[in-house]
């Protein structure tokens, strides 16, 4: 129930160059060429004319004696875009955030935001912002004062419209005078939001920020956070371990694993073309078959399986294949139809198919979970939607697994067939 | 209803719940045994206060009641002492000694402060800064309550002794002369003069100081300094707009425990102070002990304590500890 608003607080100047930074050297010039040298960041430099990245890493990593939490990590996060770090805990995500934040020394590699590198800057000189895990509200002053805070440590006097604007885009206003301890867990998330979104920083961190809340609370904070990026325009770094929750919001997700980005990009992309195992249990559910290649034609790979021939697209495969290579064949479990054995007959050809016999079976509600055991491996998954519910899929009913090739994925089978699994179910 | 009288039944026993309220409002329509059992725990809470209220009466309240009857009372230790109800003794208490009990406000207050001033750098430091040394410190924070109060004061007379070290490098540095000049000192000595008693009381009621002041800085959320530095707090305005208000409480449970027992402390002023330093403890001591005129050292007593009082709800009112968490 807002109003649609420009950013909050536009009094002061909302140019990119109105970083919060107090002192003058941090504020970059968007237009005085202080983009990246080429070769220093050659991983993401921008191109001379573009505007530069609001924040880019180059080689960022941090070690804790001989454990690395943070491989050197390069990654160009572009300006206006809401960017999820996604990974199970441990993974270096929240380590990567605070090094962004200022509030962890990395041991290798630079930062810089809106092409100023500020690598060297403490966190209260960095334009960017952080919401925290717990919020980490002051518990001795009140909403309004929270919020003020940053405004306040900047030298700014007259804070009362703008904080007012920004209780308003959180719809908190009528809360203003309480004190956080008095407000329920969402509408202290919201809080935190306010308090670092009203210093317009050029990146807005967020450190699992929705983690304390409970699943319905956290589905509507999500659309609200994502409305707010849609008004303020301001880059979020989302820091998750939820894959749906980055799905939901981010418009690029990067996969981080043991230190490492595994794989980056749109959610609906790293959702149907995963590149490791990984990524295709962590996000979603995978069926991954083993074969081996038997032939290369026209685009397709013919695979032999321990149930039978598949067939896949060669341009869906993660890895060069040669004829007697292995790969793994993937496909997820909403694109997988169920026939009973009897209709077999009535499949269309062309398909790629795989029999086996219903182990289990779970009503969820929009859509039944199958659990199916087959030659080709134990415990595949199956969605089916509760469009026309076939009386004969019950556990121990032969049944033929059927999906159109198209659908399939390879990936290369010298990874764990399992990675991601456990942590998937951990989220 | 029957969901409030369920939820309260499950309550473990002997918890100090609520003794009115929905509890009373639900066991109206209990069964006779619940209600019966409700009543039961209603009065554990009491049960509990028991000892701790028959202590103050015994130890607290009929002392109280005995010193106000002594000070009013008058006679003689031959003839016995009477109630007169002679109020003048009061007057006359307050006229004789009222330079011992400024000069006690003084030196308890001056104490005060200077057991802030070192005690939050050493609270802060350990809550923040000291890592697994904690333990340590605190410990040796704690130590000097092995031995006694009078021993440590004692130690203060070897320390402060005209021919010993700290006395003779004060002197050759020409600090005496700077506190001669402020009156604090005389001459090249340090005892039997106002800055060994503020020494003195510095020093035994620092650890009054140092422990709530610990207490509450160890309850500050580090994460609250990292929001703050996110948010443009350089660490020393971190330290005034976030840590210093959360320790407040802190702050003042620390002057509190400090103030208050030492200006009535006598030991220090005996110890390490001359005639010129006597304290209001000092002579309500004397009062009792060796002139025997109780009636007027009980109503010193109660003067002191009326002060006392009076300064505390002024300071705690004026810190408003109650809007803190």
């Amino acid at each position: 129930m807002t109003t649609p608003r420009t950013t909050p607080g536009s009094t002061p100047d909302p140019a990119p160059g109105s970083a919060p930074g107090a002192t003058p050297e941090t504020v970059p010039a968007a237009a005085s060429g202080t983009a990246p040298a080429p070769g220093t960041d050659s991983a993401a430099a921008p191109t001379p004319d573009a505007p530069p990245d609001a924040v880019l890493l180059g080689g960022l990593g941090k070690r804790y004696g001989s454990f690395t939490a943070v491989h050197p990590l390069d990654l160009a996060v572009p300006k206006g875009s809401f960017f999820a770090l996604l990974g199970a805990s441990g993974c270096g995500k929240t380590t990567t955030l605070r090094m962004i934040a200022g509030l962890e020394p990395p041991t290798s590699g630079s930062v810089r935001l809106g092409g100023k590198d500020v690598t060297a800057l403490p966190a209260y000189k960095r334009p960017v912002n952080t919401v925290f895990q717990n919020y980490a509200l002051f518990p001795h002053l009140d909403i309004f004062e929270n919020v003020a805070f940053g405004l306040r440590r900047r030298g700014i006097k007259s804070v009362k419209k703008q904080v007012g604007e920004m209780l308003d885009l959180v719809q908190l206003g009528p809360l203003a005078r309480r004190k956080p301890h008095q407000l329920s867990g969402g509408q202290q998330q919201r809080v935190a939001v306010a308090r670092a979104l009203i210093n317009q920083p050029e990146v807005l961190l967020l450190d699992e920020p929705l983690g304390a809340l409970d699943l319905k609370l956290r589905r509507q904070m999500q659309l609200e956070l994502k409305r707010i990026q849609t008004e303020v325009g301001i880059t979020f770094i989302h820091v998750t371990h939820d894959q749906e929750e980055a799905m939901t919001m981010a418009d690029t997700v990067a996969v981080m694993n043991a230190g490492r980005v595994e794989q980056m990009g749109a959610p609906a992309d790293l959702y149907e073309n995963p590149a490791s195992t990984f990524v295709a249990n962590f996000l979603g559910t995978s069926n991954l078959i083993e074969a081996e290649v038997a032939s290369v034609a026209g685009g397709v790979l013919h695979l032999t399986t321990a149930g039978g021939p598949l067939t896949l697209p060669a341009a869906r495969c993660a890895v060069p294949a040669a004829v007697g290579g292995k790969v793994l064949a993937g496909v997820r479990p909403e694109k997988i139809t169920l026939a009973h054995r009897d209709d077999e007959q009535r499949i269309p050809a062309g398909r790629n198919r795989v029999t086996g016999r219903i182990a289990d079976s779970s009503f969820i509600g929009v859509s039944t979970q199958f659990v199916v055991d087959s030659p080709v491996g134990a415990a595949l998954e199956v969605f089916v939607p509760n469009v026309d519910r076939d009386q004969r899929l019950v556990p121990g009913a032969e049944v033929v697994l059927h999906w159109n090739p198209e659908h399939t994925f390879g990936l290369d089978a010298a990874q764990d067939i399992d990675a991601g699994t456990d942590e998937e179910e951990a989220a | 209803m029957s969901g409030t009288a369920t939820a309260s039944v499950n309550r473990p026993p002997g918890s100090p719940g609520s003794p009115n309220g929905s509890g009373a409002a639900a066991s109206a329509s209990l069964p006779p045994e619940l209600a019966r059992a409700a009543r039961r725990r209603r009065l554990v809470p009491y049960l509990l206060l028991l000892a701790g209220v028959a202590w103050l009466l015994v130890f607290f309240v009929a002392p109280m009641v005995y010193q106000a009857s002594t000070s009013v009372q008058t006679g003689s230790l031959e003839a016995g002492f009477k109630v007169t109800w002679h109020f003048a003794t009061y007057w006359d208490a307050l006229h004789a000694y009222w330079p011992q009990f400024v000069r006690s406000l003084a030196y308890s207050a001056i104490a005060t402060v200077l057991c802030l001033a070192i005690g939050y750098p050493l609270a802060y430091t350990i809550a923040f800064r000291a890592g697994r040394w904690r333990n340590v410190v605190m410990m040796l924070v704690i130590a000097p309550f092995f031995t006694s109060f009078l021993i440590r004061t004692l130690a203060w007379e070897t320390i402060l002794a005209d021919q010993g070290p700290v006395v003779s490098f004060l002197n050759h540095v020409h600090v005496l002369d700077v506190t001669s000049w402020l009156g604090v000192t005389s001459g090249d000595r340090v005892m039997a003069t106002p800055l060994a008693v503020v020494c003195g009381l510095t020093y035994n009621f620092l650890p009054f100081m140092v422990l709530p002041l610990y207490t509450s800085l160890e309850r500050v959320d580090g994460r609250l300094h990292e929001a703050a530095g996110d948010l443009y707090a350089t660490p020393f305005t971190t330290f005034r707009k976030v840590t210093f208000p959360l320790s407040l409480p802190g702050v003042v449970a620390g002057t509190l425990l400090t103030f208050i027992p030492a200006s009535g402390d006598y030991i220090n002023a005996e110890l390490l102070g001359s005639t010129n330093q006597k304290m209001v403890g000092s002579v309500i001591q004397s009062q009792f002990l060796r002139v025997l005129d109780y009636p007027t050292a009980a109503a010193l007593s109660f003067i002191l304590m009326a002060v006392i009082l009076a300064i505390v709800t002024v300071y705690i009112r004026r810190a408003g500890t109650e809007e803190l968490v």
